[in-house]
């Protein structure tokens, strides 16, 4: 586009040349940019999950090779946290729509007679982004922890039972995860929502259409760019967080992602292949699963 | 097929309506009554109120008080989805993420009517866009948009269908071809349209009654001819088409006419055409119905005569001239001349003077904004 854009206003080859050479030297920054932090890092991640270990035996030690078993390996070894990280990332984005949607509602739609509301309440949304998530999370497990005001009351009316704890359950990761990665969800919502045409409503329900219909057939169509892009936005980061499930924030051994997993082979196993490995399992169910999303619902086009 | 869309449409009834936002009253206790079966236009600049009442009538809008009837029922506290009323909004509203066939078959489809395709692209053929229906309302022009939405509210066959400023985004060639056709429609299905427009030129060319509101109030309502004729009041003389006024004492009036003293000229109204008889009044005429003579002619008691004046402003507008003369002590007067033998007929500056027929006076209800009471 950018290069056809460019030919049009000049018609000369000389012309065309050098406002080639212009869009080249505006695109270098990016081109490098991204064949340095994305090319590199991921082809070296790819061969290093391909690595043997090195005949000195010495843990940590490998050498570049094609062993494929790497894979077999993690597969069979972390199943269950593969299963763990995708069901807790798909629960914890459904809960967030679930929060979301009428927040974004009232903010885009409800409060758009009063502005100084609304951005108010969009601060407020954004609010959390000022304080840095790991401190956040920390917080909450202070919030959470056994004998917290919270937990004391939970125990009273019998929400937990008298040794239950929460903190270290998958409820308190899950908890965790919608927390930190609701305002990705509310955004894009709100967003879309914002710009939603009243009109269209409104015509909805002059044609015989019930509030819950009008809902069903045209808000909810007309947002779902807003309900696609906000789900992309909380599901992956979800499924690779290693946050809020490792052990030193709300989870326990029993809760651990694959973040968990690949932190524990890079950082303590230093078993390099196996994590790399990990994550670029990680990443082809994350591309598998959102390339079919995205034909799913029909909006290749907004990507 | 015009006949699978026609149904007998219903009369409206508007009782004791008023409407208050905050800070401003929209609408100032309204009463209206329209017939089933006509072509009713509410006419008015923007902020009079139109707007508001088509809303009232079609449930978007609460009233603060008063009654809306449809056919004899009282729909004031229904619901818009459970209201036998179709809107075919200014902008359209076609919803985007939807065929052109989809949105005609909208309303059928949440009413459970049988086989709402075939109906929908019947309504389609109508408003001759049956070959449109796959495409999304993007891919049409205005006009195509306009005939869309014209369709998807007529296809549900309401006992009154509302338009609100429909034409108003369509360039003026369109915009008279759709009048043609939407005149044409009204007249096949039979429906009571409700049409709201500021444009003077569509309501008269389209309605059976006009009725021209201002400041939340319906001014005056009739025929397009009456009120053409003879407007009541300054408002309406002056918002539907051009009007010259005067004001001045009232100094004779006999069994038949009552006539005013403007500058040393009197000008004569017939008694029947005058909503004020006494003190102060306000009489009108037409620019289109005076004339002007470049010497003094002698007229009888049934003409009015004014001058000498001074040719200020000619303006050349195709089929006439306007042209502005300037009287002492009585002011500007707006005189339209065909142009049918020599144009100008006179020069810029010329002398002349103004006349014409008695019968063609109107006298008014109110005085212009602007003018004191003399009385």
């Amino acid at each position: 586009m950018a290069f056809a854009a460019f030919g049009s206003s000049a018609p000369t080859t000389q012309g065309q040349t050098k406002s080639g050479r212009v869009v080249l030297a505006l695109l270098l920054p990016g081109l490098i940019y991204l064949v340095l932090f994305f090319v590199i890092p991921l082809v070296s991640l790819v061969l290093t999950s391909l690595e043997a270990p090195a005949a000195s035996g010495k843990i940590g030690e490998y050498v570049p090779g094609f062993d494929i078993g790497n894979y077999s390996y993690v597969v069979t070894k972390y199943w269950p946290q593969i299963a763990r990280s995708f069901g807790f990332a798909f629960l914890a984005t459904i809960i967030s729509l679930l929060i979301s949607y009428p927040l974004a509602y009232f903010i885009g739609v409800k409060a758009r007679s009063r502005p100084m509301l609304q951005r108010m309440l969009v601060t407020l949304v954004i609010a959390p982004f000022f304080i840095s998530f790991l401190l956040r999370t920390i917080a909450w497990k202070q919030l959470l922890a056994d004998h917290s005001p919270i937990m004391e009351w939970a125990h009273q009316v019998g929400l937990l039972s008298p040794s239950q704890s929460f903190i270290g359950s998958e409820a308190a990761v899950v908890f965790g995860l919608v927390y930190n990665f609701i305002p990705f969800m509310t955004l894009p919502l709100y967003t879309s929502l914002e710009r939603l045409d009243i009109r269209f409503l409104e015509a909805g329900s002059d044609l015989y259409a019930s509030p819950a219909k009008v809902f069903r057939k045209i808000t909810l169509p007309l947002s779902m760019p807003g309900i696609i892009s906000g789900t992309l936005l909380t599901f992956i980061p979800i499924a690779g967080d290693y946050v809020n499930a490792s052990r030193d924030f709300l989870g326990s051994s029993n809760t651990s992602m694959i973040g968990t997993m690949v932190d524990a082979d890079f950082l303590q196993n230093r078993n390099y292949p196996a994590a790399s490995a990990m994550s670029v399992v990680l990443m082809g169910i994350i591309l598998i699963l959102v390339t079919w999303y995205v034909r799913k619902s029909g909006t290749e086009d907004l990507l | 097929m015009a006949g699978e869309l026609s149904v007998a449409g219903a009369d409206l009834e508007l009782i004791d309506v008023r409407k208050d936002f905050p800070g401003f009253t929209a609408l100032d206790d309204m009463d209206l009554h329209i017939p089933a079966g006509q072509f009713f236009a509410l006419l008015g600049p923007s902020g009079c109120g139109k707007t508001t009442t088509l809303r009232i009538v079609a449930g978007l809008e609460t009233p603060t008080q008063g009654r809306v009837l449809i056919g004899g029922k009282d729909i004031t506290d229904t619901k818009p989805h459970e209201r036998p009323v179709n809107t075919v909004f200014q902008s359209y509203a076609l919803f985007p993420h939807m065929t052109i066939l989809d949105n005609v078959a909208f309303g059928l489809r949440q009413r459970k009517v049988e086989d709402p395709v075939a109906k929908a692209q019947a309504a389609l053929d109508l408003v001759e866009l049956g070959h449109v229906g796959e495409r999304r309302p993007q891919q049409l022009s205005g006009g195509q948009q306009q005939r869309v939405a014209l369709a998807r509210a007529l296809v549900n066959r309401p006992s009154l269908l509302l338009l609100d400023e429909p034409l108003g985004a369509l360039d003026l060639k369109l915009r008279r071809q759709m009048q043609i056709e939407l005149k044409a429609i009204q007249m096949e299905v039979g429906l009571t349209f409700l049409h709201v427009t500021h444009d003077q030129e569509e309501a008269m060319d389209m309605a059976d009654t006009v009725a021209v509101m201002n400041k939340g109030r319906i001014e005056q309502m009739g025929a397009p001819e009456a009120l053409y004729d003879r407007p009541k009041t300054a408002f309406v003389s002056k918002f539907l088409g051009q009007s010259n006024l005067f004001v001045g004492k009232v100094v004779d009036s006999n069994a038949n006419s009552v006539s005013i003293e403007v500058g040393g000229s009197k000008i004569t109204v017939d008694k029947k055409r005058a909503e004020k008889h006494e003190g102060t009044i306000a009489i009108g005429v037409r620019p289109e119905k005076a004339t002007f003579h470049e010497s003094k002619p002698t007229l009888g008691a049934d003409h009015v005569l004014i001058g000498p004046g001074e040719i200020i402003d000619i303006r050349f507008t195709g089929v006439s001239n306007q042209y502005l003369i300037e009287v002492p002590n009585v002011g500007e007067i707006t005189v339209f001349a065909q142009n049918v033998g020599k144009s100008p007929v006179v020069e810029l500056g010329a002398k002349v003077w103004i006349s014409w027929k008695v019968e063609h006076s109107f006298g008014l209800r109110d005085l212009p904004d602007g003018t004191e009471d003399q009385g």
